[in-house]
């Protein structure tokens, strides 16, 4: 069964359709990107999916159970986790701090085992502090964990937020445009954290204007214009498929 | 990363050094006059006061100018409890307290759904009601001509019958609240609300609950609120509305920002300052320039240090703790340096 299902999806604003009947399923432990031009709705599905706001007709379907409509915090509790088209990250905490404050979702303890701290807690906190360094070193920030995440370049800032996403065990990632605003050899590096995400097991969607890194990472592509869905398939069919040529290139519209 | 040496020094700096300084405080007090020993109490209040409302304005970075109206509930709830009804003080305290955490629920739930300017209009509206309120049902308070009378701390029966007494159990109180804030900012609970102070979107992608974290924080801030209340009315013995008034909220900002706000000392060591400035200036014989110098002093703080004074302490210490560690391992740190 698909990991993620959307069917039908359409969100109306005002007069305006953002996106309209769109359908797509991303198979568990898929690489998936959706792309289209500026202005296409990809943001406004992202939003619809992650639970930002809810769709106005269709339905979104994540690991067996409907979320249509489902406040964001639920979502990703169920295993869904987004990342920012603009670094969300939490500026006054250390690299390491930003990692272990994602790892809220898979933890557990309120006021009193953090006051009393018992065994269970403590063990939660060293495993937490093991698993933070693991997760640095995985992105390539090992050695770096002690400073404040503001003061990272902004290739890395991507990486870290990565990695703050990735403490919550996502079931599947949702990456918003996490090349924008990149250099050639950050979005390389970028690709790289992905991929090897992606053999970790986790299912990765990826919503991305930087069609190099789009080409070079995903296993199947959903193309998005005005609204709809124009094509779908994998990268090699997608290349070749004259209305996304047309979409992205100008040309004449096919009718 | 973090060498055994470095954890000690920071563990001094962030817990030893200040403990020490609020007990050398505590002492001095102790050995000097009634004044003194007034003056001291009003800061271990304060700072009371303060590191509750550092876990809504400091971890979780929001906004309440109407802290002032749990502090009335904390007084009033001891006032009348205590004076017309004889409770015992420790259950007056709780129960005050148990009920402003209520109270601080029930407003909170739709309250918090506002943001920045909004949510704190509201929160001083809230200080406000209180306000009239604490004027106007004079069956209740007294109005105007405050409530007197209330008894000294006591403990189980046992009352802390001289000023110094309760100094120390205002010092130790105060501890306690600075360790339960400590221990709670350092936790899963801790990282939650500082992650909402980050980025609400970032926290909400992670599975925090914002709306439910932010009305945790908002409690535990009106249940402090509350205590300090109770023991300034005990302390002093009489309250009034002015106590509770909007001064309150003025005087705790100061505090909070001198101090350092989302530290876990800076609320207690800016309520110690703000507390003592009036009085080192009058020894100094600038009596009529107090005020000037006040805000002198005051604003070059918040431009050279706009993350208050605690925070300063923990940079200087951390560039010492890096100095040493380049002396130890030039060639990693200089590679960091260069990173």
């Amino acid at each position: 069964m698909a990991m993620l299902s959307i069917r039908n999806v359409t969100k109306r604003f005002g007069g305006l359709v953002a996106n309209d009947n769109i359908s797509f399923d991303v198979e568990q432990g898929a690489l998936f990107a959706v792309i289209g031009p500026n202005g296409a709705g990809k943001t406004t599905l992202f939003n619809m999916i992650s639970g930002f706001f809810a769709p106005t007709s269709g339905s979104v379907h994540f690991d067996g159970a409907d979320i249509t409509g489902r406040p964001q915090y639920q979502v990703s509790e169920g295993g869904l986790v987004r990342t920012y088209q603009l670094v969300q990250l939490f500026k006054d905490l250390t690299v390491a701090q930003n990692v272990m404050a994602g790892f809220h979702r898979v933890t557990r303890g309120g006021v009193a085992s953090a006051l009393f701290r018992p065994g269970w807690m403590r063990a939660q906190e060293k495993h937490i502090a093991d698993k933070t360094g693991e997760l640095l070193d995985f992105v390539g920030l090992g050695g770096r964990g002690d400073m404040l995440a503001d003061k990272l370049p902004y290739g890395q800032q991507r990486l870290l937020e990565v990695a703050r996403a990735l403490a919550a065990e996502p079931k599947l990632l949702l990456l918003d445009e996490p090349a924008a605003g990149l250099n050639v050899q950050e979005t390389a590096a970028l690709a790289d954290v992905i991929e090897r995400v992606n053999q970790r097991g986790v299912t990765v969607l990826l919503v991305e204007h930087d069609m190099g890194l789009v080409m070079r990472v995903a296993q199947r592509i959903a193309v998005i214009d005005f609204g709809r869905k124009i094509a779908e398939g994998a990268p090699a069919e997608i290349k070749t498929h004259p209305d996304v040529l047309a979409a992205y290139l100008g040309g004449t519209e096919a009718a | 990363m973090t060498s055994r040496a470095t954890t000690f020094t920071r563990r001094v700096a962030t817990t030893a050094a200040p403990v020490a300084l609020v007990l050398v405080v505590l002492l001095l007090a102790l050995n000097s006059n009634g004044y003194v020993v007034t003056i001291v109490g009003f800061a271990a209040i304060y700072g009371i006061f303060c590191t509750g409302l550092n876990f809504f304005m400091g971890y979780t970075g929001q906004a309440s100018f109407g802290q002032n109206a749990f502090a009335a509930l904390g007084g009033y709830g001891t006032a009348i409890l205590t004076a017309t009804y004889y409770w015992d003080p420790v259950a007056a305290f709780f129960v005050s307290m148990i009920f402003a955490g209520i109270v601080a629920a029930i407003i909170g739930y739709p309250t918090l759904k506002l943001r920045g300017h909004y949510l704190a209009m509201a929160t001083f509206a809230l200080g406000l009601i209180t306000y009239e309120i604490s004027i106007e049902w004079i069956d209740l308070t007294q109005g105007y001509m405050g409530y007197s009378g209330i008894p000294p701390l006591g403990v189980f029966g046992f009352e802390l019958a001289t000023e110094k007494q309760q100094l120390v159990a205002l010092a130790l109180l105060l501890l306690l609240g600075v360790w339960i804030s400590t221990r709670l900012r350092d936790s899963r609970f801790g990282r939650a609300l500082r992650s909402i102070a980050g980025s609400e979107p970032a926290a909400q992608a992670l599975g925090v609950n914002v709306a439910r974290y932010k009305l945790a924080a908002f409690v535990i801030a009106a249940m402090y609120a509350s205590a300090a209340g109770s023991l300034f009315a005990h302390f002093v013995g009489f309250i009034s509305p002015e106590v509770f008034g909007a001064a309150m909220v003025i005087q705790s900002f100061t505090m909070l920002f001198l101090g350092g706000i989302g530290t876990t000392w800076g609320p207690v060591i800016g309520a110690l300052i703000v507390s003592m400035l009036p009085e080192v200036l009058r020894g100094m014989h600038l009596k009529e320039l107090q005020d000037v110098a006040y805000c002198i002093i005051l604003v070059s703080i918040l431009i050279f240090a706009p993350k208050g004074i605690f925070a300063l302490i923990g940079e200087g210490v951390a560039a010492i703790t890096r100095r040493r560690a380049t002396e130890t391992a030039p060639s990693a740190a200089a590679a960091q340096a260069a990173g």
